[in-house]
This record gives C-alpha cells, sequence and structure tokens, in this order.
C-alpha cells in the first residue's frame, strides 16, 4: 500500500472516532506536558546557578589556603598564615598566563553612620580587585594604587548600603565609621542584584587590601588569592602554571602536598548544579514515567478498538487488505495519535512552564533539545504499545472477523 | 469469450476439525461457472453454501481438490497472494453491508483500491464515482453511511464490490435485512450488471430471490444435488411493479 494512502486511511479512522482518539492522547498530553515542564523548571534552576556563578567571572581562580591539621584536628583554612603579599607579587612577576591577580579578604562588621548603622560583609583586594570579580563602579571612582601604598581609609560601597544607610543622600565624600575606623566613601558600586542561593551581592564594602591587613585584621597573610586566567580555555593551563609557582614559592618538597587549594569556577558551578541535576533527573524520570502510562493508555485503546473493529478488519481483508497492511495501519494509527498527544502535550508544556514561572517566578528553561526528547519518546511509545494490537489486528482470520458479532 | 471459464472447481472437499471430530462440510463438489452467469447457490444452513462461498471468495483454502479462479490455481498461492487476487479480480457483497461507519459512500467504494498500488488517485476517485452511478446513487456520494438507508447501504457495498472490475461478484444473503421491495430493487441491479457482463454468485436460502438467477445450484450436506436453468426469469423490475404501493415508501 502507498504511504500516503496508508496516512490517508489510518487518519480517517482517527478522524471516525473522535472521542475516543481525544481520549487516548490525554494520556500522552499529560506525559508530555509534564516532561517538558519538569525539564524546564529543572533547566531554569540549573541554568540560574550557572549564570551566578558566571556573573562572579569566569575566568576566576580562586586560591585558599589548605585547612591545616593540629594534631588530628583540622582547622579552618582562614586560620592557616601560608598565603602571603608575597605569594601574590611572586605570581606577578612570574606568572606567563594570569591576566590579573588580587589578594582577598573579607570579613563582616558594622557600618555607623551618623544615627544609622549596618551590618555588612567587606572584600578587599588590590585595584585589578574589581576587574577580577566583576564589579564595577557605578559613581565616584576606583582607589587608587597609591591608596593602597599607604593603606588609605577610603572605601566604595555596594547599592544596598546606599539605601538602607544614605537613603537619597549621596553618599560620594561622606565617613562612615566601620570597626571604629572613620573610611570617607569615594564610590558606589553597580547593582548586581540577589544570586541563586538568595544572597544580596549589593550588601557589601570595598577596601584596598592593605588598610584591612594594617588597620583592621593586624595581620600579614591572606585569607584568599584571586586571579583571571586570559580566557575561558586557558583555565587549566593558567591553575597549573599557578600551582607550580605556588609550590616554588612556598618552597615545597616533590613529596610535600600542596598547602593551597586552587578551585575554579567550572567545579564550583559542577558542585553547586550536582544537586539541581540530581532534582533535574528526578523530575524527569516521574514525568517520563507518566508518559509510559500514557502509551499503556494508548495500548488498551487500540486494544479494545481492535476488538470493536474485527468486522472492519475482516471487511478490509476480503477486500485484498493484506495482513501487514493491516498491521500498519493500526501501527501507524497508533503512532498518530501519540504524535498528535505529542504535539499538544509540547504546547501545553511550554504553557504550563511559563505559567509556573510567570505566578511562583521560578527561573524556566525550556530547551530545543527537551522537546526533541519527549517527542520521540511518544512516538517510540506509540509504536512499541501499538505494535501489540496491530499484531493482534492482521493475525485475524477474515472469515471469522467477518461473522464477527 | 462467452464461454470463458470463470470458476472452475473439480473434486473439492473441505474438511474442519472439532476436537476428535472430523467435519465434512464439502464433500466432493464440481462445479464450473462461465463468464456472464449469474448463479445462485442455495441450501439449508450446514449445507455447506457458506464454506464454499469462502472458498470460492478465496478466503479459505479447499483440503482437497483443485479450484480454478480465471485460470490461477487458487491452492498453491499463500496469505499475501490470496489478498491480492481478492482485490484485484472478487468483489464481495455481504448481508449486513459491511460499510464503514461516519465515512462517505464515495470513500467506502474507494476502498478496494486503496489496497491496489497501481491505482492512482485520480482513477481511484473516478472510477468510485462511476461505481456509485452505476448503482443509482449519483447525488449521495458525500452522504455517509450511518446516514443511508439500508438499500442505499447495500448498494454502495455492490458499488464497492464492482469498482476493481472483478471477474466475480460474490453476495452472501445480499438481501436477508432488505425489505421485499428493497430486495427486489437490489436483485433488478443484479440483474442489470449481469445484463452488462458481470460474473454473479448469489447465495441465498431463499427460493423467491433465488427465482431472479439465471441458474440454482443446490447444496445438501456438502453435496451439490441440484444444478439447474431457471426456466422462467423473473424480471426484478416487473416483481417491484407488481408490489402494492400503499405499504412501502420509495427510497
Amino acid at each position: 500500500m502507498k504511504f500516503i494512502n496508508l496516512l490517508k486511511i489510518s487518519l480517517s479512522a482517527i478522524i471516525r472516532n473522535k472521542m475516543r482518539s481525544f481520549l487516548t492522547i490525554l494520556g500522552i498530553v499529560i506525559g508530555v506536558a509534564a516532561v517538558i515542564a519538569m525539564l524546564a523548571i529543572g533547566n531554569g534552576s540549573n541554568n540560574s546557578i550557572r549564570e551566578t556563578i558566571s556573573s562572579m567571572g569566569t575566568n576566576l581562580i580562586n586560591i585558599k589556603p589548605s585547612r591545616p591539621v593540629f594534631g588530628a584536628v583540622r582547622q579552618a583554612s582562614s586560620s592557616s598564615t601560608v598565603l602571603t603579599v608575597d605569594d601574590v607579587v611572586y605570581l606577578q612577576n612570574n606568572s606567563k598566563l594570569i591576566d590579573a591577580v588580587s589578594p582577598e579578604l573579607d570579613g563582616s562588621g558594622q557600618i555607623v553612620y551618623g544615627s544609622n548603622n549596618w551590618p555588612t560583609q567587606f572584600y578587599a583586594g588590590n585595584e585589578d580587585y574589581p576587574y577580577i570579580k566583576k564589579y564595577e563602579v557605578a559613581s565616584g571612582r576606583m582607589y587608587t594604587s597609591k591608596e593602597i601604598k599607604k593603606a588609605s581609609k577610603v572605601c566604595l560601597i555596594g547599592q544596598t548600603i546606599v539605601e538602607n544607610v544614605f537613603g537619597d543622600k549621596d553618599p560620594i565624600g561622606e565617613v562612615i565609621r566601620f570597626k571604629k575606623i572613620p573610611f570617607t566613601v569615594i564610590g558606589t558600586l553597580s547593582e548586581k542584584g540577589d544570586n541563586t542561593f538568595g544572597q544580596d551581592q549589593d550588601d557589601l564594602m570595598l577596601t584596598p587590601y592593605t588598610t584591612i591587613m594594617i588597620r583592621v585584621q593586624r595581620q600579614t597573610h591572606l585569607r584568599a588569592i584571586v586571579l583571571s586566567a586570559k580566557s575561558e580555555d586557558s583555565i587549566e593551563e593558567t591553575s597549573a602554571e599557578v600551582t607550580e609557582l605556588l609550590r616554588s614559592s612556598h618552597k615545597l618538597g616533590i613529596d610535600e602536598d600542596d598547602d593551597f587549594e586552587i578551585k575554579t569556577q567550572e567545579e564550583l558551578i559542577s558542585s553547586f548544579s550536582s544537586v539541581s541535576e540530581m532534582m533535574l533527573v528526578l523530575l524527569g524520570s516521574i514525568a517520563a514515567i507518566s508518559l509510559v502510562v500514557g502509551g499503556i493508555g494508548i495500548m488498551n485503546i487500540m486494544y479494545v478498538s481492535v476488538t470493536e473493529r474485527t468486522r472492519e478488519i475482516g471487511l478490509r481483508m476480503a477486500i485484498g487488505g493484506k495482513g501487514k497492511d493491516i498491521l500498519r495501519q493500526f501501527l501507524f494509527e497508533a503512532m498518530l495519535l501519540s504524535v498528535f498527544g505529542g504535539i499538544i502535550g509540547v504546547i501545553m508544556g511550554i504553557a504550563a512552564s511559563n505559567i509556573v514561572g510567570s505566578i511562583l517566578g521560578w527561573p524556566i528553561l525550556i530547551t530545543t533539545s527537551s522537546i526533541l526528547l519527549s517527542f520521540l519518546f511518544c512516538t517510540f511509545i506509540g509504536v512499541f504499545f501499538g505494535w501489540y494490537p496491530a499484531r493482534k489486528a492482521s493475525a485475524l482470520n477474515p472469515i471469522e472477523a467477518l461473522r464477527h458479532e | 469469450m462467452e464461454n470463458k471459464e470463470i470458476i472452475s472447481i473439480k473434486e473439492l472437499h473441505k474438511h474442519y476439525r472439532v476436537g476428535d471430530e472430523t467435519i465434512k462440510a464439502l464433500n466432493g463438489i464440481d462445479l464450473t461457472v462461465n463468464k456472464g452467469e449469474f448463479l445462485a447457490i442455495m441450501g439449508t444452513s450446514g449445507s455447506g453454501k457458506s464454506t464454499l462461498l469462502n472458498i470460492l471468495g478465496c478466503l479459505d483454502l479447499p483440503t482437497k481438490g483443485d479450484y480454478l479462479l480465471d485460470g490461477i490455481n487458487v491452492k498453491s498461492l499463500n496469505r499475501n497472494q490470496l489478498a491480492t487476487i481478492r482485490n484485484k479480480k472478487l468483489g464481495f457483497v455481504f448481508q449486513s453491508y459491511n460499510l464503514l461507519p461516519r465515512t462517505t459512500a464515495i470513500e467506502n467504494v474507494e476502498l478496494p483500491l486503496l489496497y491496489n498500488p497501481s491505482v492512482s488517485n485520480a482513477v481511484r476517485k473516478e472510477k468510485a464515482e462511476q461505481a456509485l452511478i452505476a448503482v443509482g446513487l449519483k447525488d449521495r456520494m458525500k452522504h455517509l453511511s450511518n446516514q443511508m438507508s439500508g438499500g442505499q447501504q447495500q448498494r454502495v457495498a455492490i458499488a464497492r464490490s464492482m469498482v476493481n472490475d472483478p471477474v466475480v461478484i460474490f453476495a452472501d444473503e445480499a438481501t436477508g435485512n432488505l425489505d421485499t421491495r428493497t430486495s427486489f430493487e437490489i436483485m433488478a441491479l443484479f440483474q442489470e450488471l449481469n445484463d452488462k457482463g458481470m460474473t454473479i454468485c448469489f447465495v441465498t436460502h431463499e427460493s423467491d430471490i433465488a427465482a431472479f438467477t439465471k441458474r440454482n445450484v443446490v447444496f445438501r450436506d456438502g453435496r451439490i444435488i441440484k444444478d439447474t436453468q431457471t426456466k422462467n426469469i423473473v424480471i426484478a423490475r416487473e416483481s417491484i411493479l407488481g408490489l402494492k404501493n400503499e405499504d412501502y415508501i420509495l427510497n
């Protein structure tokens, strides 16, 4: 039989039984819609984690001291004193792959301005620090290398502090007190918003690292060193080179372990997305189960349909339909049903995802691959579950089929 | 041309096994049907006429003996080859019409040609239209099968049986579900087709229906007990006129 005739026969059989066809595809529709929506939600949260981390800079490499062990007790990495400004200088002078490098110190404390006060986080680095960490100056200016050398009491503040401490007042030139030390506000940072983990990325104050080391924390070691590679592709090489340089700077022997840890953004992304990827697989499999149940629905109805249309099958055989024609017709009907269900399901899935996205404010990402995947899957289900009833129909004896009541 | 053998059966046997018992449904049949014949196969139920029709219609194979249809020995054919023979050489009309429900008359008539890949869409449409015109349903081509009367449905079925230009049409109690007037009209249609040269085998147990045919073959217990040419063939058109008009509503 010609394909076009087959299509015609199957299609008219489906149209002839509109209500039944609709009920048959309902399971597939819900299954596909569920798969699309679940994957959209899962992919969306995955993607937003990735974006958050990337917004900190994809070329970013973080060096922290290893957690030192005293006796049998592993200490916090901040208690280690192995990273120093000398390391930063050593890297600056010897690395060929580093784009920019800065010491990093952080901590928390209370800002006091007049009668206002505000608990916040401070970060300190050199003049390249905002560049490495993707901070931008919104107004005022960045501190200079001269101010770093002099450990000047200057700072830049994030928008959350501007709003809560200064209100409508222009903060530039004002003096705030932090840990009893007066800091002159020389600039503000552009807004970055909350990240996926719910942290406010604008609630911070940025100062020269020398100021913190000498005037606030009175220490000579660094909490971390941050640096950026020249490009995303050279991150691996850069971190290898940095490891070598730091080992020689720290005069570590061949059999000694690194006394520092290097973390790239990619590692950070993978450690954070592992949870959401697990969720994605979980959601996806629940949705896939509903798709399989939908497929079983198709099998049931096709099976009933074969029994119900026994006479029709007998007639088709009597007027020259071969077993394989009958098989193809019923298989094709099942496939068409599941493809129709798939199309409607995709539309409903996209709609449902967008509704969820706009009502609950969840990040949604509908990928072509998820649409393609669920579509192929439901076509496969149509063939798989349609085969048995179709086989049964094709094996009917035409004489008995024609006599069937 | 006139004496061309369409059906030739020699020493045909058909046995069924039911449990341990062997039922001899057909017990040595010899039958020859020439082109242009209008044959009534008669007999009570269980006489073997349905079994013979199934074999003649290539739906079943004989246990023993030969059956030549239009010169082809059917015995050696497999399931698919039998389907092709049915598609190209045979037409069927059933007691219960067996039209596809909720499908237009023309689509029902086109159906056999859909299973023949050598027929193009245009030819298929044209042949179906011609067949419907021939059975007097020119105005009802787009009507759905379930919106038609019994007589009209059987006309559609007859159009379907002749759309593939078969060598013979088999009708199985084709008037069994119809009232007298409509039965006569259907028989008139068959007579008309026969006059145009169509070979028809008509299975029935009603002798007044058999009276419209040219030759009566009577079965009993799997054997032919009588094979006669009809002496006074009744013309169906005239019989209709003889019916009391007030009892029936014209379709």
